[in-house]
């Protein structure tokens, strides 16, 4: 239970999952952001409005998947850290997935590295394919990792060779 | 002795605040701070902050530091005096200080304390040993030194202090084993929750240290799960291997020189202690002196800054300042204050509010 471990339940991850007709027509961002808290950056950050804005700070984000083309600009701006993109159609076997990364050292495109689920479990490779760091994202780097189909809605975090791996 | 209109005790983000209020105003006033440097909290902060663009939400909080000491600075009336730590407020408008080992006095006509908070202590056998620290210390060696604390940590306490100090100490390779938290469930935000444990650190609600163990310093800690009463469950006792045990069980106004210059003081647990009655200007019960920031009640960042905003505004006013755009500006920070504290996780900031306001 998420209040209890900081996992967020099956039923919680279905409500903010975009609808399937969506998730096949290409890249979009999932918002797994389930307490309202005083945070709006998510929505101030979307260039195309896809976040609506918030009528109180403490609303929790109202996402029209219609209008992301996944950009993952709001992934990098986000404090919580609870935004990633996926894209199901980058090719016919694995899954695209863009994910917000904060430690040292950086991987590099090419690298293949640990792929871990929401629980902190190892769960299988993923191949960094992009390194997003320019000085907007303010050292909140955007990490473009490929995944086999079956763990695109499971990866959430890396560990990345080097010294202070995670 | 140099005499000031407005004196502000504490750099902190509200100090900070509170300054370049009263000094946009073109008062002449002096900020004091005992570190060697401004920013208080903020310098520490390398996380994106929460709250609104007001309040700059998604900067880091080192950056709002820099970005404030920069506006402080360029306002050539206020003065700034570090390595200073105000030691009495007196009601013949007389603050007495330190500085490089000297004891002086100055005046000003009306003084803002933003004195911050201090850290929480938990009593459990070997709480004395070397190893055992506060978050917050941890976070200045890590952050502001660059000093590892050690290499395998316990984390005691699930509010967003624990969670992020525990993030930034992953972020310096230093392994956390576990977050130990009394309470039912986590304190602090869940999206900093989430991003500690799926980089791989339990959360263990409904436990607590029971001791620390070691000869000369922390080689590990017994924890044990707690009932729903706090009451140890016997037979869950385990011994976790760690060189560090910290500390975030949270914090306590820091109150001392209110108390000694005999503001009004009220206990309200919810703002973390003891703090000062103060009116809606955030002036207390001597009309010379103000409190912004977690000095007036255990809060963040965010809200520090406007009530910092908010309390110079008003001793300006009190002094003779006036116009439109000033009450503009009273106006909008009331304005902020009350949106930052309006959803659920301000439920408890509000009720203790209550009791402290009058
Ligand atoms: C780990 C951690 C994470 C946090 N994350 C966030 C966040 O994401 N968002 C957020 O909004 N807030 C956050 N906060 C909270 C935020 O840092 C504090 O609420 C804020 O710094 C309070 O500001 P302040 O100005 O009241 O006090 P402080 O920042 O504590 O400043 C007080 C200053 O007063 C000085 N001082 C004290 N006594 C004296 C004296 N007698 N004479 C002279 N100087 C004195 C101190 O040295 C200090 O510099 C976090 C805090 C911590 C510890
Ligand atoms: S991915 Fe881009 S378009 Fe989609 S919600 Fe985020 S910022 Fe907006
Ligand atoms: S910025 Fe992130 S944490 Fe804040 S409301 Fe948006 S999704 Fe939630």
């Amino acid at each position: 239970m998420l209040k209890k471990t900081g996992v967020a339940t099956p039923e919680e991850l279905a409500n903010v999952l975009p609808s399937e007709g969506r998730l096949n027509r290409g890249a979009v961002a999932v918002l797994e952001c389930f307490q309202n808290i005083p945070c709006n950056p998510c929505a101030t950050s979307c260039p195309r409005h896809a976040i609506q804005e918030f009528v109180d700070i403490n609303d929790i984000p109202s996402f029209d998947g219609d209008l992301c083309n996944g950009c993952a600009i709001c992934v990098a701006n986000c404090p919580g850290l609870a935004i990633f993109v996926i894209d199901e159609t980058y090719s016919p076997d694995e899954t695209l997935v863009k994910l917000p990364y904060e430690f040292t050292p950086l991987p590099a495109s090419g690298d293949v590295v640990v792929a871990v689920s929401r629980a902190g479990d190892e769960i299988g490779h993923a191949r960094v394919v992009r390194v997003q760091n320019p000085p907007v994202f303010d050292r909140t780097a955007v990490v473009h990792v490929a995944v086999p189909k079956a763990l695109g809605h499971e990866i959430r975090f890396i560990k990345a060779g080097g010294p202070s791996r995670a | 002795m140099r005499m000031f209109d407005v004196c502000i005790i504490g750099g902190g983000p509200a100090g900070l605040k509170a300054a370049i209020a009263a000094g946009s105003q073109g008062l002449s006033v002096v900020l004091m701070d005992d570190a060697d440097h401004l920013g208080g909290q903020l310098v520490k902060q390398t996380h994106m902050f929460f709250g609104s663009e007001q309040q700059r939400a998604g900067a880091r909080g080192v950056n709002i530091a820099k970005e404030l000491v920069e506006q402080v600075t360029s306002l050539v009336n206020v003065e700034v005096v570090l390595c200073t730590t105000a030691l009495g407020l007196y009601d013949d408008l007389v603050l007495t200080y330190e500085t490089e080992g000297s004891y002086r006095k100055l005046s000003a006509k009306k003084f803002i304390v933003a004195t911050g908070a201090s850290e929480r202590m938990l009593t459990f056998p070997g709480n004395d040993l070397p190893g055992v620290y506060g978050a917050g210390a941890v976070q200045t060696l890590m952050n502001v030194y660059g000093v590892k604390p050690g290499n395998r940590v316990l984390m005691v306490g699930a509010g967003n202090i624990g969670l992020i100090v525990s993030y930034q100490l992953l972020q310096a390779g230093v392994e956390v084993i576990a977050i130990v938290e009394g309470g039912p469930s986590i304190g602090g935000y869940l999206v900093h929750a989430s991003k500690v444990r799926r980089a791989g650190v339990p959360i263990l609600t409904s436990h607590t240290i029971k001791e620390a163990v070691g000869v000369n310093c922390v080689e590990g800690a017994i924890v044990c799960e707690l009932d729903s009463q706090w009451q140890p469950k016997s037979g869950t006792e385990q011994r976790i291997d760690a060189d560090v045990i910290c500390l975030a069980v949270g914090l306590s106004p820091l109150t001392d020189i209110l108390w000694q210059a005999e503001c009004e003081m009220v206990f309200v647990p919810e703002l973390g202690g003891n703090v000062a009655y103060r009116d809606s200007t955030m002036c207390t019960s001597k009309p010379h002196i103000y409190v912004a920031g977690d000095v007036a009640g255990v809060e963040e960042a965010s809200s520090a800054m406007v009530e910092g905003e908010l309390a110079g505004l008003c001793a300006a006013k009190s002094l003779g300042v006036s116009g439109a755009h000033l009450t503009l500006q009273i106006t909008s920070a009331r304005s902020q204050l009350e949106e930052l504290r309006s959803g659920p996780v301000g439920d408890k900031i509000r009720a203790g509010l209550l009791q402290a306001h009058r």
